[in-house]
């Protein structure tokens, strides 16, 4: 796991974004939930213009709970959508640290990310950049809040996403 | 195959859903002679703005001219062809302007201009030339609109919007009325999913009431519990919660309880109610704006209508008491986009707002927790009906059970099949099957 103190914070916060694409990759919903801060959200705008996910449409505008009613339903025995076989292949990249406040910790940084996902025998692509506003805590940083901006955010969706991206 | 063969009272041959040459029928006779809903007026405010739709198979734009008139033309230079708008919305100026050799149109799609004119002197495209008319952009062959609603129709003869909605116009004015203000006011966000199956696949599920609690089952636990966990916390969910959780807390049987209404053309109204009228401070201060525009009576029998969903036959699907809607857009017979929208009430608190929009973002986004399944299902159904597994599809759920009245089916339970008989009614009389 990454720690923060002692390390230098561009190496951490790389390694942070990793482990993260990792939960992503291997399924592990929980993992990727306990990244965030409690009050944390996890936003994938409608629209890059958009400054803020509260109060216009958006992709995904999810808090901790909504969270939890996504991995909850990827898990059920029922959610029939679920049982084709699928992954997805995160790669994260271009990492740069914009923001750095010594006194609290709290940290801006802005990367790329590339995913490829293989659903039902065929594979899609998706491509944007993430910002995460991260929040140092004893055991590692806690995401207060992600954007996610898809190149492709207002383009024709052949089907939907189901977990995030 | 013989179309008249194809459908019968209670029963679809598999080829009406699979059959390439049917769909261009389809296309032909069914969305080349209806009502297609292009947009809402609050989309095109200022002369010049304009969005481009596609109008069965043809790209068009609704525009608006500066008289104020709101225009519906095809995306065509009638030059040598090339779509006149690449991108998809904007405002276009004073004027259209041709990428390839810039002839220009008015913005009602009148030839205003073509280069160096007298090259066309003395052909029939000269000013005053037998094919004169041939410079301007083509139109749609009406466009009328109903409480903002824009429709477009490439067929000169038939209906009337207004006849051709019939009673079914209450999608419109169920959404309409819940605004203090009487009207509602689009938010120029589409979303836009595609869906691998027949258009009719997603028609019939809009008003399958058998499916819900079947089909979204695992969202509406998943729903349900963590609702349960905010209330042990002290805290409770946002009504966009039990939009979901009520797909668990609604078993089968109850969904047999609600009603379907089956108009003629082929649309139909699926009754319901999901608990949209809590007591919690914002709808109070809701109602209190509506008593203030509307009175006590009137405003107790707009918020008493009891509407889960309308369909538009074959196009539209509105969900009026959250403010959305879905229009199809059949891009091929397994291919069919959907274009999704919602709308503001006006004069309403934001908090209103704020609910539909949790609706919009929860069931209608790509990262939709709801169609997630359905499109599963639908992309199931289509590869189904391509086998040669069986040849029927079965509409025979309380077949023979219909009350009608005036040319209208009720059908006193909720899961009966009615509505898609009554979608495939409208389907045999348009495809000229009967
Ligand atoms: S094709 Fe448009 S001006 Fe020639
Ligand atoms: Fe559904």
């Amino acid at each position: 796991m990454a720690t923060m103190s002692g390390d230098d914070p561009q190496r951490s916060v790389e390694q942070f974004l990793y482990r993260q694409a990792e939960c992503l990759d291997t399924g592990d919903w929980q993992g990727f939930i306990d990244l965030f801060a409690d009050d944390g959200i996890y936003w994938m705008p409608a629209d890059p213009s958009q400054a803020t996910g509260d109060g216009v449409p958006s992709i995904f505008y999810e808090d901790r709970d909504l969270m939890a009613v996504r991995m909850r339903r990827m898990m059920h025995p029922r959610a029939w959508s679920q049982k084709t076989e699928w992954g997805t292949n995160h790669v994260v990249s271009n990492v740069r640290i914009e923001k750095h406040d010594a006194a609290s910790g709290l940290l801006v940084a802005r990367s790329r990310f590339h995913m490829m996902e293989f659903r039902n025998d065929s594979t899609r692509h998706f491509a944007g950049s993430y910002i995460h506003h991260l929040q140092p805590s004893p055991d590692g940083y806690r995401i207060r809040l992600q954007r996610v901006d898809m190149v492709n955010a207002q383009g024709l969706y052949d089907y939907v996403l189901q977990a995030w991206v | 195959m013989d179309l008249r063969q194809a459908v019968e009272a209670d029963r679809v041959h598999r080829h009406v859903y699979t059959d390439p040459g049917i769909f261009e029928q389809e296309m032909d006779r069914i969305f080349h002679r209806v009502w297609t809903y292009v947009g809402h007026e609050s989309q095109v405010r200022k002369p010049g703005d304009y969005w481009t739709v596609q109008v069965g198979r043809q790209p068009m734009i609704m525009i608006r001219h500066r008289d104020g008139t709101i225009h519906v033309l095809h995306n065509r230079c009638p030059h040598r062809g090339a779509m006149l708008f690449g991108n998809r919305s904007g405002n276009a100026g004073p004027t259209i302007t041709c990428s390839y050799h810039a002839w220009q149109f008015d913005t009602d799609g009148a030839c205003r201009m073509v280069p160096l004119s007298k090259g066309y002197d003395g052909t029939r495209l000269a000013p005053g030339g037998a094919d004169c008319h041939l410079r301007d952009m083509k139109r749609a062959a009406r466009v009328e609109s109903y409480r903002g609603f824009v429709f477009a129709n490439l067929a000169a003869d038939g209906p009337s919007l207004r006849e051709w909605l019939g009673d079914a116009r209450i999608a419109f004015d169920d959404m309409c009325d819940r605004a203090p203000a009487g009207e509602v006011e689009i938010v120029p966000n589409c979303f836009r999913v595609i869906q691998n199956s027949n258009w009719k696949i997603f028609l019939e599920n809009q008003l399958d009431a058998l499916h819900p609690a079947v089909t979204h089952e695992s969202t509406g636990k998943a729903a349900f519990d963590v609702e349960e966990e905010m209330k042990k916390r002290g805290g409770h969910a946002p009504l966009s919660y039990h939009y979901m959780s009520a797909f668990y807390t609604t078993p089968i049987a109850k969904w047999d309880q609600f009603q379907t209404l089956n108009y003629p053309h082929g649309h139909c109204i699926l009754t319901g109610y999901m608990g949209l009228r809590p007591r919690d401070p914002d709808t109070l201060a809701y109602e209190e704006a509506m008593k203030q525009a509307y009175g006590e009576k009137r405003m107790e029998e707009i918020l008493g209508v009891n509407i889960h969903h309308v369909l538009l036959y074959p196009g539209l699907s509105v969900q009026s008491p959250l403010q959305q809607l879905r229009a199809v857009r059949p891009l091929g017979v397994d291919k069919t986009l959907t274009e999704i929208w919602h709308f503001r009430l006006k004069g309403a608190p934001e908090a209103m707002y704020r609910r539909a929009l949790g609706y919009y973002n929860l069931v209608n986004s790509p990262a939709t927790l709801i169609n997630a399944d359905d499109l599963w299902n639908f992309w199931k159904i289509h590869q189904g009906l391509a086998s040669d597994g069986g040849e029927w599809v079965s509409f025979h759920r309380n077949a023979g059970q219909d009350l009608e009245e005036g040319g209208v089916v009720t059908s006193c339970i909720g899961t009966s099949e009615a509505p898609m008989r009554n979608q495939f009614r409208a389907w045999v009389d348009y495809m000229g099957a009967r």
